[in-house]
């Protein structure tokens, strides 16, 4: 038979383990490299804002991580999708690998939310739609977290997870259109596809920051999910074939 | 039909009720969701009475008055349409300015005005250097037909969501 590629051949731990494995330094070297470039421009290269000056900086986290948070629940909400319908084993090592990175980005938004409310608006928090419904996208990491990790036998724990998270992504419009359905304190929304109210430089350190979060993302994800695999197919031939094979490169 | 398309049918069907479910809850909760009512509420009645509650609207063009102590402060809260007078005691925000978005939390004085605990400046969404500023503001001057001095760009031209 010809080897040609097929992706179906990666939802095999067994293929994906090794391939996993060789992206993910690639993964954090542009991850690096987005980040410094994104640093220079957001810190050095950018304009002071003509109202907020200098405090305004803050944005070249706040807002990629904010959009990471959301956009790392819907991948894992595709996952689970996916897991729930084809019954594959790798989908639920996805999103189990995916979600501490999404729990660290919402949290990350909420505390550079409440660094940049106390000078600008005068208020670390407010119960605004915007900032509540990114406090339930929090929670709803955290509760698929501690649903998956009371569940003993894996594969239940994907489906109760998964059922979690297909809910929870009613969750996700709310966040992201929050700003125009309803009065809030924070404002409406700097870019989107169609326009930019930024100046550019500014939306292009966002831009690149936001590239760095999102390798930084994957290669932390890939790291997981090796040790997922390692784990929960620790009877396996394959894996007793790696680690045997790492113990002798070791000797 | 085979099963995982069944299943797949299964959790889209599910997932559109959900939706459907938040939409109509979100939708029955929409007056207690928004943070603030403006002006013009106020006016019709939908305040809450003898309750604490939040306007939001822009800071009235020269309707800054501070007492010689510094810290008691009226100012007035327009969306345009109606206006209501807010007095505060205590420090504004940084971006607290006239022609610019506010959000008060306080109660309903007798006299028709609002006595607030708590204001907080509400910011737009536009980033740009101060020099970008000025020339939009200039624009925007010279559109108009008449003067605004460069500090108070956008003052004159409140949008519909502030």
């Amino acid at each position: 038979m010809k080897d040609r590629f097929n992706l179906y051949r990666f939802a095999s731990p067994a293929t994906f383990y090794p391939f996993a494995g060789t992206l993910i330094p690639y993964f954090v070297a542009v991850s690096v490299v987005f980040g410094l470039a994104g640093l220079w421009l957001g810190m050095l290269v950018a304009p002071t804002d003509f109202q907020q000056g200098e405090g305004y900086r803050i944005i070249f986290i706040h807002v990629p991580a904010s959009w990471m948070s959301m956009f790392i629940y819907l991948v894992m909400a595709g996952w689970a999708a996916i897991g729930l319908a084809f019954n594959t084993r790798l989908s639920g090592m996805m999103a189990q690998a995916l979600a501490p990175t999404g729990a660290l980005m919402a949290f990350l938004s909420l505390l550079t939310g409440a660094l940049w409310g106390k000078p600008m608006w005068g208020a670390w928090w407010v119960w605004d739609a915007r900032l509540t419904s990114e406090l339930i996208l929090l929670f709803l990491y955290i509760g698929y977290m501690a649903l998956t990790a009371a569940i003993d036998d894996p594969r239940r724990a994907d489906k109760a997870g998964g059922l979690l998270l297909l809910v929870g992504v009613v969750n996700i419009p709310i966040i992201y259109f929050s700003v125009k359905w309803w009065n809030t304190l924070h404002q409406g929304s700097s870019v989107n596809l169609a326009k930019s109210s930024m100046a550019t430089t500014m939306l292009w350190g966002m831009l690149l920051m936001a590239m760095c979060f999102w390798m930084y993302s994957i290669a932390v994800a890939l790291m997981r999910v090796r040790t997922i695999m390692l784990e929960r197919e620790r009877h396996t031939d394959w894996v007793k074939a790696e680690l045997l094979g790492k113990a002798g490169e070791e000797k | 039909m085979k099963s995982r398309h069944k299943k797949l049918a299964l959790i889209g069907g599910a997932l559109a009720i959900i939706g459907i479910i938040a939409a109509l809850v979100l939708n029955a909760l929409n007056s207690n969701i928004a943070l603030y009512i403006s002006p013009t509420d106020v006016a019709e009645g939908k305040a809450p009475q003898g309750k604490a509650f939040r306007i939001g609207g822009l800071v009235k063009e020269s309707s800054l008055q501070r007492q010689a102590d510094g810290v008691t402060i009226a100012f007035v809260v327009t969306d345009t349409a109606k206006d209501i007078t807010v007095h505060y005691k205590g420090i504004l925000p940084d971006l607290f300015k006239e022609g610019k978005g506010v959000v008060a939390q306080g109660k309903m004085a007798a006299d028709g005005t609002f006595t607030a605990s708590e204001v907080l400046a509400k910011h737009d969404e536009n980033y740009m250097p101060p020099e970008a500023a000025k020339a939009v503001g200039d624009a925007q001057a010279k559109e108009a037909g008449k003067h605004v001095s460069p500090s108070s760009y956008g003052s004159d031209k409140p949008k519909a969501s502030y």
